[in-house]
């Protein structure tokens, strides 16, 4: 017997009180510890002596971690509704190997080397690899099995490409690095800036498909009576998913585990509803991404453990933990 | 014309052509029963007038309109469908399975009110569900389960309602009472339904109106009473068998003839005395 959801509006609540929470962290903690009063004057008097570190360092950081991560949470739901897979993540669908194939020939080939260069990479190589997966996974006639098939061996094809381009060339490999990685820290205010209106759209764009992906739950044929129309809620889920994931990635590179772990932690809260789903996993997922960024700060203070590296290895002790729990359930 | 027809379908799949040229109209306010042998195109028909099988040529018609052309929304409002298989999300209780058969009725700007509310509980009422809204439908039985998605169906409020094979994996009982409650539906609520189903007794019980079919054609159709025959079901399932009045309704009830008389050239003996015999030759 499961017990029951609970209250849908507190746990919404509850999300957005942790979000601000840890948003607050991210502005106080860091390589300079700070009193909150401090980080105050920091943040609205341009002539306290904190002004540089929080206004101008550690605000377009925590903006940006804010928006990555909303944005990682929305894809990964999306993404695990479409596939109705609980564990689908946004490698599953080749979305990062695209970004990460299209970046590595920026930067080896064209020679390209700033970031305002191969975010345009980054976010192109994510659209085509969609754009792929959905012609080989069927176009109109996509199922979810075979747009995860086609996934994995574009997803196996461009990492294969990625790895003997780096062989290669060994002389990028140091400009590779950051971007291989994740961070928030790198890329700065002009990011933050630069990516948010893709965000915005596919924000937008998954307010507008939670309820025919409601729908969709309940297969195509249900879906279908009820009016909605499958192949259209899959494909708008795809242009949606390449805007948040591409946008994402473009700015901070691949942060892994956070659009798998959030929806698959918000689902036992929320129950199926996707309309709570996701605006929960909206408000965790950030919460998740500054929670494990500022612990990389804290970690190796004075220096940084990039926010990649935290996500990773803690969401795969997790993973592991979650995998064990729902074999031994299942037995 | 009727609300719910279809003229010059041709329906297949891949590659396999399941009906030529067919056409049927549903008459208004009827319990439409369609039955047939396997694989004669009666799910297929069923799927095609519920929009979710696309023919090659040919058109359904809702109120005269061709039903391609009629905003899917709109659609869904006039005419629901319980498929065969459904999958209820996993955790979903059922007052929210339910509460999605309102899709059609909301959106964007309208997403849920007191009146979809309303609706929801007359429908777990009517199909009485409505003690089970709080738990969760992979907890209940498939009986339970069924009157669940039914009562989804009719959280759509739709005058016309197809039910793909209703009773498939109920037991005798559970079979019944899915179809006591169609019936009910069809009576009291005056919803026109139209339902796929295996078995010819159940069929020209709660039919009003019985479409028989066989290879992709219609071969009969009518009310029960003055259709089913021993010759048309000879003809449409090649069963030999006798039909006599069913003592507890009066509609016709299908005996199949005893296989001893249709076996009577091939005795089984001789097969049995065939194997033993190679012991001692």
């Amino acid at each position: 017997m499961k017990s029951r959801p609970p209250n849908r509006s507190a746990v919404l609540l509850g999300s957005a009180a942790l979000l601000v929470v840890a948003a607050v962290l991210s502005l106080a903690v860091g390589a300079r510890p700070m009193a909150l009063s401090e980080v105050w004057s920091g943040l609205v008097d341009p002539h306290s002596a904190a002004y540089p570190v929080v206004r101008e360092m550690r605000l377009p950081r925590t903006l940006l971690g804010l928006e990555v991560g909303t944005a990682l949470g929305l894809a990964g739901g999306v993404m695990q509704a479409l596939t109705r897979n609980p564990l689908a993540d946004p490698g599953l669908l080749g979305i990062n190997a695209g970004a990460s194939a299209a970046v590595v020939t920026g930067i080896t080939v064209l020679g390209i080397g700033s970031l305002s260069g191969y975010v345009w990479f980054a976010f192109l190589g994510a659209a085509a690899v969609s754009v792929l997966v959905w012609a080989v996974g069927g176009g109109r006639t996509a199922t979810p099995g075979r747009l995860a098939l086609a996934g994995a061996a574009i997803n196996a094809v461009l990492y294969a490409y990625v790895s003997a381009v780096q062989l290669l060339d060994t002389a990028s490999l140091d400009a590779m690095r950051f971007w291989t990685v994740g961070s928030l820290a790198a890329s700065g205010a002009s990011a933050t800036v630069f990516i948010a209106p893709f965000i915005a759209v596919g924000l937008i764009a998954v307010a507008v498909l939670a309820r025919p992906l409601n729908a969709l739950a309940l297969g195509d044929d249900s879906a279908r009576a009820l009016g909605a129309r499958p192949a259209l809620v899959r494909a708008g889920s795809i242009v949606a998913i390449t805007l948040l994931c591409g946008a994402a990635t473009a700015a901070c590179g691949p942060i892994v585990f956070v659009g798998l772990l959030v929806p698959h932690l918000v689902r036992p809260l929320t129950g199926p509803d996707m309309r709570w789903l996701l605006a929960v996993s909206a408000l965790v997922a950030p919460f998740v991404l500054l929670s494990a960024d500022v612990l990389g700060r804290v970690l190796a203070r004075p220096a940084e453990v990039q926010v990649g590296i935290v996500t990773a290895v803690a969401g795969g002790a997790f993973f592991i933990w979650a995998v064990r729990r729902t074999r031994a359930v299942a037995v | 014309m009727t609300r719910l027809a279809a003229t010059g379908l041709q329906l297949a799949y891949e590659r396999r052509v399941v009906a030529e040229d067919l056409g049927v109209e549903i008459p208004d306010g009827s319990f439409t029963v369609i039955v047939g042998p396997n694989a004669c195109g009666k799910s297929t028909l069923l799927k095609a007038l519920a929009r979710t099988l696309r023919p090659r040529s040919g058109s359904v018609l809702l109120d005269g309109k061709d039903i391609r052309e009629v905003p899917a929304k709109t659609v869904a409002r006039t005419l629901g469908l319980l498929p065969q298989s459904s999958i209820a999300p996993d955790g979903i209780t059922v007052a929210d399975l339910v509460a999605r058969g309102r899709y059609p009725h909301q959106g964007l700007l309208r997403q849920w009110s007191a009146n979809d509310e309303e609706v929801v509980q007359q429908s777990m009422l009517a199909t009485g569900v409505a003690d089970l809204a709080t738990a969760f439908v992979d907890e209940l039985s498939g009986g339970q389960r069924q009157r669940v998605w039914i009562a989804m169906a009719l959280a759509q409020q739709t005058p016309l309602l197809l039910l793909d094979e209703p009773t498939t994996y109920l037991d005798i009982a559970h079979q019944l009472d899915v179809l006591d409650l169609c019936a009910r539906l069809h009576s009291d609520a005056e919803h026109t339904l139209v339902a796929v189903l295996h078995d010819l007794n159940q069929a020209a019980r709660y039919a009003t109106h019985l479409i028989a079919m066989r290879d992709g054609r219609i071969v009969a159709e009518g009310k029960p009473a003055e259709i089913v025959t021993a010759a048309l079901i000879e003809e449409v399932f090649g069963l030999p068998c006798r039909v006599v009045e069913c003592p507890e309704t009066g509609a016709p009830l299908v005996i199949p003839a005893a296989r001893r008389a249709v076996l009577s050239g091939h005795p089984l003996v001789a097969l049995d005395h065939g194997s033993g015999s190679n012991l001692a030759p």
